[in-house]
């Protein structure tokens, strides 16, 4: 990719056939900077849905890399549709790099493929991964082996060393470039990338993101009814939101939108309007199961301490 | 009315370091786990001074029909083996176990933990219940056996003259270590790149009032413990009216043997010799204590979870008739 000498690079201008692959709005001639391009690139290739327990590991396996080494790679294994990749696990190879070699144990990746598919038979070699922010030379060796175990693997990054501020996560797919007859290159074409939860995941990582607000970066698994305290004091805080806004609305600072007027429509609707003395007797019957439960396990567990007093004696 | 589970935290915590183990777990039940079967797994760590620090975690597989080719053993050192060129701590220091509405009490868990916590003293099991989870709050709990119950389990005694020797009661089985979960900076960058790009939005199951038919499995499980239970109790009762029974037939016996005796010297007769009395009268068997202990444990943890179960759903129908009695 060439830079461009007006924005010094900060943009890229793009070569002809990559551009024609953009909708029509973003074609040659325009100023793209990078971030933009990676939210707009043509889509070749698979969506890739990367679960958080592979990104979680790979930021573990970069913390405990060996000394002198500035990134880490492995494999990373998941499912293949027909168009999309679902990476759902991953593992790292010990490897060395120079400047002009790169060593990567093969052996070892076998073998933990191989203990892996005891557990989970479905998984399969999708590709690899590799800290850092660029691709470099030796990426290009790492990736041709890898196409030896997988069709088409993904290349995916994470972006440990904080470029720009983020931990972008970006996958990539090879392409041969250049012209037939000649030397052949190869090409990193950018995918789209998704993040997917289990609903049990994502409520895992609700969890452990209340850690990043504690400065010793810590949480205890809290008792239920505080659990209970804590949504609803989210809850609340997200109501404060819409009532700032409506307030605003109303004075005029802000211009009313109208989709987000049938949002707060929808919202009230929501709460069902029910009469007061049913929703009372519906109320109390509840609570009366509840205590009735509450009574009952009470009773079991004073009927279990006094049989094992019994037996004692 | 609601009583307040609060678990006397004499006990140092233990950590959890980085997110991947939580994730490992929920990812492992999600995909390997179906129904009420249970998924495990081994817990990799450090114990630094007296503290206990859980790294990482691997999965075992499930018992198949290939039992026969697969040794656990074998693939439990080759991982190990491998994980450790990659720096991960190959340190064995528990296990993980999945639960089924919170049953995990049994005799399997007492031998393993036994086992683990032979080798490492502060080995944990963290059980984790996915159903509970589902429902809005990560569900991970770590237990450890008593040191009272390692006694007994070191002795091997079981019998009810051992435990109440030990004075083990079903409270005492196993302590619960609260787990405080640690994050490194880089991985707290990552949490806020995900929460930033995350295109579900954060559940708010926790919040729903339809939960009952957690709470009617809930009590059908403890249910049928209950009914356990009370088999067993009649059990120990036919055992204890038998050796009440047998004590008097032996008191009869020996009677009648004196009475027979000075009859005897009294019309100038040998007496009759002594027999023995223990081969006649066999003692009946006194029932195993020790699934008494186990059945008592499991219904304490039922009643528990059921107990803070209400005192939720309590919270959240009041929160309810808070929100209608503004509307009305």
């Amino acid at each position: 990719m060439k830079y461009c000498p007006t924005c010094r690079g900060s943009c890229v201008k793009l070569s002809s056939s990559l551009a024609s692959t953009l909708p029509p709005q973003t074609s040659r001639g325009r100023h793209l900077t990078r971030d933009f391009l990676w939210k707009n690139m043509a889509v070749y290739g698979p969506v890739v849905k990367i679960h958080p327990v592979v990104l979680a590991s790979i930021a573990d396996s970069y913390e405990r890399r060996n000394e002198g080494a500035t990134r880490v790679i492995g494999t990373i294994l998941g499912t293949i549709d027909k168009h999309s990749v679902e990476i759902t696990n991953c593992f790292s190879v010990p490897h060395n790099e120079s400047e002009d070699e790169v060593a990567v144990d093969m052996e070892f990746a076998k073998n933990m493929y191989e203990l892996h598919k005891k557990v989970s038979p479905s998984e399969a070699i999708v590709g690899w991964y590799a800290t850092g922010f660029d691709i470099t030379e030796h990426s290009v060796l790492i990736h041709e082996y890898y196409s030896r175990e997988a069709q088409n693997p993904i290349h995916l990054t994470l972006d440990t060393t904080l470029q720009n501020g983020k931990m972008n996560v970006r996958a990539y797919v090879s392409a041969q470039m250049g012209v037939p007859g000649k030397t052949v290159g190869v090409m990193f074409t950018p995918l789209t990338v998704k993040h997917i939860y289990y609903d049990t995941e994502r409520i895992g990582i609700d969890l452990l993101h209340t850690t990043c607000a504690s400065p010793s970066r810590t949480n205890g698994l809290t008792s239920d009814l505080a659990q209970v305290g804590t949504s609803a004091a989210r809850v609340q805080d997200m109501l404060t939101t819409v009532l700032a806004y409506i307030e605003d609305v109303l004075s005029g600072k802000v211009i009313a939108d109208n989709s987000v007027g049938r949002c707060l429509m929808d919202l009230l609707n929501k709460v069902p309007f029910i009469p007061a003395e049913d929703f009372e007797s519906m109320l109390n019957s509840n609570i009366n199961d509840l205590l009735m439960v509450t009574y009952l396990t009470n009773l079991a567990q004073a009927q279990i301490s006094l049989n094992e007093k019994l037996v004692v004696l | 009315m609601l009583a307040q589970h609060s678990t006397v935290s004499l006990v140092r915590p233990c950590f959890l370091s980085g997110s991947q183990v939580v994730l490992k777990i929920i990812k492992h039940y999600q995909e390997e786990g179906q129904g009420s079967e249970v998924v495990q797994g081994v817990l990799l760590g450090l114990v630094v001074e007296d503290r206990l620090e859980i790294t990482n975690c691997f999965p075992f597989p499930q018992h198949t029909e290939e039992d026969a080719d697969f040794d656990e053993v074998q693939y439990q050192m080759e991982m190990m083996r491998s994980l450790r060129h990659v720096n991960i701590d190959h340190l064995h220091v528990g296990w993980y176990q999945s639960t089924f509405y919170g049953s995990f009490v049994s005799r399997a868990l007492l031998d393993s933990q036994f086992s683990y916590q032979h080798a490492i003293e502060e080995s944990v099991v963290l059980i984790y219940d996915p159903i509970k989870t589902a429902q809005g709050s990560l569900s991970l709990k770590a237990y450890r056996l008593t040191p009272k119950l390692m006694e007994i389990c070191k002795e091997k005694d079981f019998s009810a003259e051992g435990l109440k020797k030990a004075a083990v009661g079903y409270e005492n089985m196993f302590e619960e270590v609260p787990i405080v979960i640690k994050n490194s900076h880089l991985i707290s960058v990552l949490l806020w790149e995900l929460e930033e790009k995350s295109t579900v939005p954060s559940k708010h199951e926790l919040l729903s009032l339809s939960s009952s038919s957690h709470l009617e499995k809930s009590l059908q499980m403890l249910m049928d413990r209950v009914d356990d239970m009370s088999q067993d109790i009649v059990k120990f009762n036919t055992f204890s009216r038998n050796t009440s029974k047998q004590q008097q037939q032996k008191h009869q016996y020996i009677q009648r043997r004196q009475q027979e005796n000075t009859q005897r010297q009294s019309r100038g007769e040998p007496p009759l010799p002594e027999e023995d009395i223990s081969k006649m009268f066999k003692p009946p068997q006194p029932p195993p204590r020790m699934d008494t202990l186990l059945i008592a444990g499991q219904i304490n943890t039922y009643c528990q979870t059921v107990k803070e179960f209400t005192s939720q759903n309590l919270g959240k129908l009041f929160m309810a008739e808070a929100l209608q009695g503004h509307n009305s």
